[in-house]
């Protein structure tokens, strides 16, 4: 288990000050100067040996998507925007972020724009995080009047400038080119890529969007040394990681630990345990609504890092862990998620949009069995037809609930459907 | 020039170029609905998939820029896997009223579901149904079809310039709806049905009249403006059931504008089917012979300088010269083909054609309009303006102030603004000189006044002091309203040795000194003004003139004759005929050539081809068919004083210019939904 001095953030449950001077106390700002003293190229260099791979979900290394920055500025400004619009089901670990730890994530802000040479940040803030907008507001506001931000940030003649923008509450506007077309005013849809953010971002300049974790574990990873963060976790999945545990737990909550940590034993040691016991658990859900559910025979051995995961057929995701027992209707939770992602595909492209709705209508039949067992195999083409087809990774996060599913609960499927023949049969006949 | 596989044949293609375009170059068929050559590049229906080497995933081959070395395969197992899953996609919600819906025959969904498409839905759930949406007389709406492949929305925000569709709700609730459900409020917005790919969009006025299979299809000109828009005719039976552009990039790309398209209803109405002589004060039905008989009781004996005539805006140039010809017979000089009296300019060509050429424009970094308005006067013309645009050619106006959906600075509305540009003085000539390839347009609204020759002086001043005449450059520019304009100076049909203008036959006629006024298609003249003269009108509708005609000469309309316009740019092109002119009219240079017979001045062509052979031999240019040859700097115009008072566009109405167009339903409907608003309206109405 993390040992407390090695946690980054340490007021992830608001129990003390969130406001300058009580960041300050935790560190925050501690050296800020310095760190930039010790240029760009360095900052880049020590994220990439850290190991830090990003916290939104796709898992991409940050020091390497920094990195792909141009090196020098030209007319067109850098842009860094931070994707703060956490709406993945089951997440709920930026908002403790912004809400208690804002001038960690400002601080990273400087130092990353810093290191890309962006002179302007975007917060694009989940439209319902009303308190955690205000307090970043609050924030930002003590930091430009501390001169950390500003015409010459924590003085080091770089000038710097923070904006919050509120999303109006889209999920697709989580998606990074989407989030970039609703920043500039346009409709939430993502953009085609190539090009890519870094090269053709906000307002056609190069831009590079990063998940609020990643920005604000990056002060504290610069100041105590990328050898210190990489020591966490196995080889390639480093670090510290805030894991967003929920369901049915007996005290679920958002704890930070080190990656690769069993499943099991993050359940076991900091949520009291399955409710009724591990032996109770049906499967989990390991990274938020978009990736695929895991039985228990997964679960009990399963460890919570990018690659474990994706090597049992799911993902790290968002770390929000999802956590059912043998009282879940698990066709029902899943049919629920398809219903999600019908709701929030933005239309743009085909198959997510035609597909989405399928599926989440298929689905609804499925949880009452009013279905032929054919069925089961069509909808999971339908998944794979709309899979890697996409625009963005809606059209995926769409299909692999469901593909979890029918990987793992192709039974309980089949004995739906057999029942409510049986069902129909038995109502003619009386 | 990076170098890559398709489908196992090498290709080298410029970079930034797409896969889909690479694969086109080497006769690899991608298919696609959303990709339009024209239009930005969207990406959303995902039917260009395309297995790339390497690639994790498929790739959308419209959108993806080809790379060293990169292997595609176009019709690779998980190509077309991943194509056929589209396919479905956009099948599950979409009717398959294939029985009902116009699009039928012609349509990409139809024919891509042939090649990708299953043989049977395994989409057990109710389809979508959608509200359809006005968009206002021209098109017609089925949304349930639509596909959102955004094509629509993308040319009227690009390439027509009015931002007016765009989609609402998101998921598969999204629809494609215009602004607040308004018409469409541009002229181009016809194209949006060749457009779609399905039959979501389909033409109003066409609606339910044919299947594309039973038109008979002929290549020919439009005629509505002066721009000669490349048109192809679809006829069934004696109908020309509608009208679709032609692809002809240095002229309208692929787009035809509204008027142009929808206005052929009009030659369903209002037609001149038969002679007319006027009996005792009322037109009266005759043959042939009794009015050519009319005609040469007038006309024999009388001296040539008592005969006029006109040619109107819609004349081939063949009839324009059997006429002239007539005339010279009859020893009449006074013949004019500017009905508007313009000044232009008959002895130096590049006084009144396009010089800059219509392409060319994508060459300008300057421009100013004088005097026109070329979003009413020649849409394609305006949208190739606006192409430009949207790189950054600054546009400056001298008229009223109007939206030309495009961003203008309004130098002010005084006609003398010119004469500031003219000798430098204005900030405006100070960009037009710092520019490389500057240019200016000249409308009619400039030289159809009584001080038109000093504007058009002021104008070949200004094009010189700015720079715009130079090696390889001519920034000089008039936009002609009419299709015959060109071909009619071209050929001479202007006044000869002592002859009279338009003005003068006008007041000639009025005072009693022209005791004939022969008008060829002319009908936007004042004919009051023609006072006690023996009118004789050949045309194809009965209009304006025709009311005042003494004999009406039944004639055909540029769909029933074979003939030759020559566009604004100075470009001969050749119409063919689609259908028979109706009942006794006939071809009108064929009339002319009878008539010459009854007046005992027999002109000397028997057929249709010696008569275009003799055209040559007065113009050489006659003979380049769609050629545009640089024309000769020289001098023109004549220096005087020009009135400050504001120009008027030549175009009031964009949809009612012409017999044919005032004779059509369509484009009085379009008349009253954007130019009258409604204003017509009784309580009766509808």
């Amino acid at each position: 288990m993390l040992a407390d001095k090695d946690r980054i953030f340490t007021n992830l449950y608001g129990r003390h000050d969130w406001r300058l001077k009580g960041a300050r106390a935790r560190g925050d700002w501690d050296g800020t100067k310095e760190i930039l003293a010790m240029g760009g190229d360095w900052i880049i260099d020590e994220m990439k040996r850290s190991g830090l791979r990003g916290r939104g979900g796709a898992g991409f290394p940050t020091g390497l998507k920094w990195s792909f920055m141009p090196k020098a500025e030209s007319e067109r400004p850098h842009y860094l925007v931070v994707n703060a619009d956490e709406g993945e089901p089951g997440t709920c670990k930026d908002r403790d972020m912004l809400r208690f730890d804002p001038h960690k994530l400002i601080e990273g802000c400087l130092i990353a724009s810093f290191a890309m040479k962006a002179h302007a940040c975007y917060i694009y803030i989940r439209g319902e995080f009303y308190n955690e907008a205000s307090n970043l507001q609050v924030a930002i506001d003590e930091a430009y009047e501390a001169g950390l931000v500003g015409d010459n940030a924590c003085g080091s003649g770089w000038k710097f400038d923070i904006y919050l923008h509120r999303g109006a509450g889209a999920y697709i506007c989580g998606e990074e080119t989407a989030l970039i077309e609703s920043l500039e005013g346009n409709k939430g849809q993502p953009r085609l890529k190539p090009p890519f953010p870094a090269g053709v971002g906000l307002y056609g300049c190069p831009t590079t969007v990063n998940n609020v974790e990643s920005i604000a574990v990056a002060p504290t990873i610069l100041r105590r040394g990328a050898s210190w963060f990489s020591s966490f976790g196995r080889p390639n999945n480093t670090g510290t990681k805030v894991f967003c545990i929920s369901g049915h737990v007996n005290n679920p909550c958002n704890v930070e630990d080190a990656m690769s940590i069993p499943l099991k034993e993050l359940i076991e040691k900091h949520c009291g345990g399955v409710r009724g016991g591990w032996d109770n658990l049906l499967g989990i859900i390991p990274g938020g609504a978009s990736v695929p559910v895991l039985p228990k025979s997964i679960c009990d051995t399963v460890l919570m890092d990018f690659d474990a995961l994706r090597d049992v057929k799911s993902g790290l995701g968002t770390a929000a862990v999802m956590v059912m027992d043998k009282s879940t209707d698990i066709v029902a939770a899943i049919s629920r998620l398809s219903a999600f992602y019908k709701h929030e595909s933005c239309g743009q492209c085909t198959p997510c949009r035609e597909g989405t709705g399928w599926l989440a209508r298929v689905m609804k039949r499925m949880v009452k069995g009013d279905a032929t067992l054919g069925e089961i195999d069509t909808l999971e083409q339908v998944t794979y037809q709309i899979e890697g087809h996409t625009i963005c990774a809606l059209g995926d996060a769409a299909a692999w609930p469901v593909q979890g599913l029918i990987r793992h609960f192709r039974p309980e499927l089949e004995k739906r459907i057999a029942a409510y023949r049986d069902k129909k049969v038995h109502e003619k006949a009386a | 020039m990076p170098k890559l596989t398709i489908d196992g044949i090498a290709v080298e293609v410029p970079a930034n170029t797409t896969i889909l375009q690479a694969a086109e170059s080497v006769g690899v068929e991608i298919p696609r609905f959303c990709y339009h050559d024209r239009l930005s590049i969207a990406g959303n229906c995902r039917m260009c998939l395309v297995d790339v080497e390497k690639s994790p995933k498929p790739v959308a081959s419209c959108a993806m820029p080809v790379g060293e070395g990169m292997v595609v395969h176009t019709k690779s197992e998980r190509a077309n896997k991943a194509r056929g899953g589209v396919m479905e996609f956009l099948l599950i919600n979409h009717p398959l009223d294939c029985p009902i819906c116009d699009q039928g025959g012609e349509c990409d969904l139809q024919d891509q579901a042939m090649a990708y498409g299953a043989d049977r839905g395994r989409y057990n759930e109710n389809k979508r149904a959608v509200r359809d949406k006005y968009m206002g007389p021209i098109v017609s709406t089925t949304m349930t079809r639509c596909i959102h492949c955004t094509r629509c929305v993308r040319f009227v925000t690009e390439v027509a310039g009015v931002p007016e569709l765009g989609a609402t709700g998101r998921g598969e609730d999204m629809e494609i709806t215009s602004y607040l459900e308004k018409a469409l409020t541009s002229e181009l917005s016809g194209n949006v049905v060749d457009l779609c790919p399905v039959g979501a969009l389909t033409s109003k006025p066409y609606a339910y009249a044919a299947r594309p299979w039973e038109l008979r299809k002929t290549e020919s000109i439009d005629v509505f403006d002066a721009v000669g828009t490349n048109i192809r005719l679809d006829a069934r039976d004696r109908q020309v059931m509608r009208v679709l552009p032609r692809i002809h990039e240095d002229i309208n790309e692929e787009w035809l504008a509204d008027k142009s398209r929808h206005a052929i209803d009009g030659l369903q109405y209002q037609r001149l089917d038969q002679p007319f002589v006027r009996k005792n004060g009322k037109l009266q039905p005759a043959t042939w012979n009794e009015a050519f008989t009319a005609i040469a009781s007038k006309v024999k004996g009388l001296a040539g300088s008592k005969i006029a005539a006109l040619a109107g805006d819609l004349v081939d140039c063949e009839s324009m010269l059997a006429l002239k010809d007539l005339m010279a017979a009859l020893g009449s000089t006074s013949i004019d083909c500017r009905q508007d009296g313009a000044a232009l300019d008959p002895s130096v060509r590049a006084s009144y054609i396009f010089n800059t050429t219509i392409a060319g424009i994508e060459q300008a970094d300057a421009l100013l309009i004088l005097g026109s308005n070329p979003r009413t006067e020649a849409p394609i013309l305006n949208a190739r303006i606006r192409k430009r645009f949207a790189h950054g050619l600054p546009v400056a106006v001298i008229g009223t102030e109007t939206d030309f959906s495009y961003k203008v600075e309004h130098l002010g509305n005084h006609a003398d603004l010119i004469s500031k540009i003219a000798d430098g003085g204005h900030p405006f000539a100070t960009v037009l000189k710092n520019a490389k390839k500057p240019m200016i347009i000249v409308g009619m609204g400039a030289l159809a006044r009584s001080d038109g020759a000093a504007i058009l002086a002021a104008a070949r001043q200004a094009a010189e002091t700015c720079g715009m005449i130079k090696d390889g450059w001519n920034g000089f520019n008039v936009l002609h309203t009419a299709a015959a304009r060109v071909g009619g100076l071209d050929l001479g049909f202007v006044p000869g040795m002592s002859g009279k203008n338009t003005r003068g036959i006008m007041e000639g006629a009025g005072k009693g000194d022209i005791e004939v006024v022969y008008l060829l298609g002319v009908d936007e003249i004042d004919t009051a003004r023609l006072g006690n003269a023996f009118v004789i009108y050949q045309g194809h509708h009965g209009d304006r003139s025709a009311h005042r005609a003494d004999v009406i000469l039944p004639g055909a309309a540029y769909t029933e004759k074979d003939g030759t316009y020559v566009n604004t740019e100075g470009r001969v092109q050749e119409a063919l005929r689609a259908v028979f002119p109706p009942g006794e009219a006939r071809e009108d240079w064929s009339i002319i050539r009878a008539l010459s017979e009854v007046l005992g001045k027999t002109l000397p062509y028997d057929t249709f081809k010696a008569l275009r052979a003799r055209l040559a031999t007065i113009d050489p240019n006659f003979a380049s068919v769609d050629q545009v040859k640089p024309a000769t700097w020289g001098n023109f115009g004549t220096a005087g004083a020009i009135a400050s008072s504001a120009f008027d566009y030549p175009v009031k109405n964009y949809y009612m210019t012409d017999p044919i167009s005032r004779a059509s339903r369509t484009m009085a409907q379009c008349s009253e939904e954007f130019v009258l608003g409604g204003k017509l309206k009784s309580g009766t109405h509808g």
